[in-house]
């Protein structure tokens, strides 16, 4: 009996792992995955829906198109020769097998065409879908835009049609909450007045059985930066302040962490179109490092974050450039490895592919500076296809993660083309994927999840915490 | 015929060529002074370096990298664009024409067995571009009716010329025919989807610069 069972077991052929992203994929289709995409409730949406009458529909969606955009949108409009070179650009469209409502400009047409066909009558109904392509079928990742033989800013036009849900009030529940929370607490998570410089106590504590000497340095002023992280750190991932501290520390880094609300450079205002509520938390970011008369603001390993600082937020509050200088991590840490201010004890042990955040990479061109510094620290990168700025993304950034968990499946099936990309890497025996964001942690931990592929992600923090001479350490 | 022919060659001309020449004057007029008003930034974000750099990528095939994801479709783009803009202009019955009529100028000429290999790659691209709306999903879905005639009032143009060229059909006919459709193409540029020919430098300058100057990055 046995024998006849082991013989079974050996006869059953070795699936490389992207005959099993594709063998998932087809479960996925036949247990009707796919198809309870059109059946997705959501508290936030459906309710908000329901409150909705003709007169508010079409006054808000024209407020918007005409009294808050101008020329750009109508040219954008005007432009699109309707060509349908952008659709190979986007990961929902190539993860639903081609299905063209998927294609950036076929969510441009079931959103901003059909306001201005209507002149903003919409249903009801259209208004759910509008806000369902702005918050789960688009993560503003700007892929399309680099494909799209005019340049058409589709990822504005989207981000106009989640500015028009948030004055409809149908935005999804957990992100709207997390908005909500912004806007009372200025950080993302709830995270309490008093919660933050005893968290950032905490971690202090706990490094200091490494580093004897370690400090969190709290509102220091005149320091060469402040560091600043999203409200996730210290609700979730807490010991990343520690190493984030450990480095800078271990470094001879001069910097600070400011105590007072501000600290946090996370914005999901920013991702809702609560453009209002994003200038104040982005006013109290700049205006809490320039209290302080840093020199700079160091930020952490997030990507959307970075958007709305250097890029966004700045502009809401009238500034051509972020107020006061500020770098990515990435930049920080790759500066720091050229000056020789971190020497390794290590390397990690085997080769790694990266990730590129579309916000760091089609936000800032960082894409280099992470890979030297990826380089430096394991046997090397060996990249997926397509990469570096023409990465496609982890589909959780722009707020789509944020979305909560009724899209949580969507999501991931949606970026099968991501699964396949890793097992591709997977089956070259790549085991450690690097990705400097918090939010591509996030959306591809859920991938490897689901298609089992069986990999780690690691931030630059944490292979440069691990890596590094720690002079200042005790046994 | 014989005052159809007057008709389109004369008066008509006139028309059609004020109402390009004014029509695209004020779509780029409006472009601006509309950017100006509302949305001003786009100058402020402008880079001219950054625009330049990315026209150039755009405008010659295989440099972007969708370009070369789909070179079939950039040998038929950037050929029927060619043929759009050399074929009009340095055709020599249209420099004739025009230096005998009010211009008094001339330029040079395309031999005309090159101009006619120009029409028909324009003609020949039209086809291309209507069998990706009627078969490609992702293109048909964002298609309407309105796209397929932006196609015939482009082809038309060629078509008609490219028989008049051959002698097919009643010569005369064939040239005023030509000769209207041109007209209507050109009257139809600032007003349709062709305006694209004006826009482009906008649309793609103002990407460029944003990527370039601001995210230090390409955008192609």
């Amino acid at each position: 009996m046995s024998d006849t069972a082991e013989h079974t077991e050996a006869a059953e052929p070795v699936l490389t792992f992207l005959e099993k992203v594709h063998a998932k994929a087809e479960q996925d289709q036949v247990d009707g995955k796919y198809a309870a995409f059109e059946k997705i409730e959501d508290v936030g949406i459906d309710q908000g829906v329901a409150r909705l009458t003709p007169e508010k529909i079409q006054k808000t969606i024209n407020g918007v198109l005409k009294g808050e955009c101008g020329t750009r949108m109508k040219t954008y409009v005007e432009t699109c020769v309707h060509c349908g070179l952008c659709s190979d650009a986007c990961h929902h469209y190539l993860s639903n097998d081609k299905n063209p409502k998927y294609s950036p400009v076929g969510k441009v047409k079931r959103t901003i065409w059909n306001m201005l066909d209507k002149d903003g009558k919409l249903t009801p109904e259209e208004c759910r879908e509008a806000v369902i392509v702005a918050q789960t079928e688009c993560n503003l990742c700007r892929r399309c835009q680099q494909f799209c033989p005019f340049g058409i800013d589709i990822a504005y036009m989207i981000s106009t049609v989640r500015r028009i849900s948030f004055k409809l009030g149908i935005t999804p529940q957990y992100i709207q909450d997390t908005a909500n929370s912004h806007s009372v607490t200025m950080n993302q998570m709830w995270v309490k007045d008093d919660e933050w410089p005893d968290t950032l106590q905490w971690q202090e504590d706990e490094g200091r059985d490494e580093i004897p000497r370690l400090r969190i340095p709290v509102d220091k002023e005149g320091a060469d930066f402040m560091y600043s992280v999203i409200a996730p750190e210290p609700k979730f991932r807490t010991h990343l302040i520690n190493q984030a501290a450990v480095i800078f520390d271990q470094a001879g880094c001069d910097w600070t962490m400011p105590q007072l609300p501000g600290w946090d450079n996370s914005d999901m205002a920013m991702f809702t179109g609560d453009f209002e509520t994003m200038g104040r938390v982005k006013k109290m970011h700049y205006e809490v490092a320039q209290k302080l008369r840093v020199k700079k603001i160091v930020m952490g390993e997030c990507g959307h974050a970075f958007r709305s600082v250097y890029d966004v937020g700045n502009r809401w509050l009238g500034w051509r450039m972020p107020p006061i200088e500020m770098v990515h991590s990435i930049e920080f840490f790759a500066q720091l490895f050229r000056e020789g201010r971190i020497k390794l004890k290590d390397k990690y042990p085997e080769q790694v592919t990266f990730h590129d955040p579309c916000n760091t990479v089609r936000g800032r061109g960082l894409h280099e500076d992470g890979r030297y510094v990826a380089n430096l620290l394991t046997q090397g990168v060996v990249e997926m296809s397509p990469s570096k700025l023409y990465n496609y993304c982890c589909n959780a950034g722009g707020g789509v993660i944020n979305c909560g968990p009724p899209w949580k499946t969507k999501r991931v099936l949606s970026n099968k083309i991501k699964a396949e990309q890793l097992a591709r890497m997977k089956d070259r025996g790549i085991n450690t994927i690097v990705s400097p964001c918090h939010n591509c942690h996030g959306g591809l931990e859920d991938i490897i999840h689901h298609y089992g592929l069986e990999m780690e992600l690691k931030f630059l923090g944490d292979l440069i915490y691990e890596l590094m001479e720690k002079p200042g350490a005790v046994e | 015929m014989h005052a159809f022919y007057n008709l389109v060659s004369g008066p008509l001309v006139w028309v059609a060529f004020a109402i390009f020449l004014i029509g695209s004057i004020w779509k780029v007029f409006s472009l601006l002074s509309g950017t100006k008003k509302k949305d001003g930034y786009v100058f402020t974000y402008w880079s001219w370096g950054h625009a330049i750099q990315s026209y150039i990528h755009w405008l010659i095939p295989f440099m972007s990298e969708n370009s070369r994801q789909q070179p079939l479709m950039s040998v038929m783009t950037f050929l029927a664009h060619l043929g759009i803009v050399l074929v009009p202009i340095f055709t020599m019955g249209h420099i004739v024409l025009l230096e005998e009529g009010a211009l008094g100028l001339s330029w040079i000429a395309l031999p005309d067995q090159v101009a006619d290999y120009a029409a028909w790659a324009v003609i020949a691209g039209c086809c291309f571009f209507a069998y990706r709306r009627l078969v490609l999903p992702q293109v048909k879905f964002v298609t309407s009716c309105s796209d397929f005639v932006i196609l015939a009032i482009v082809v038309a143009p060629f078509l008609t010329g490219a028989m008049a060229y051959h002698g097919w059909g009643d010569n005369l006919l064939m040239t005023s025919l030509h000769m209207l459709s041109g007209e209507i193409m050109l009257v139809a540029i600032p007003f349709t989807k062709l305006s694209h020919m004006l826009t482009f430098w906008y649309t793609r300058g103002y990407t460029a610069s944003e990527f370039g100057a601001v995210r230090k990055v390409y955008d192609w």
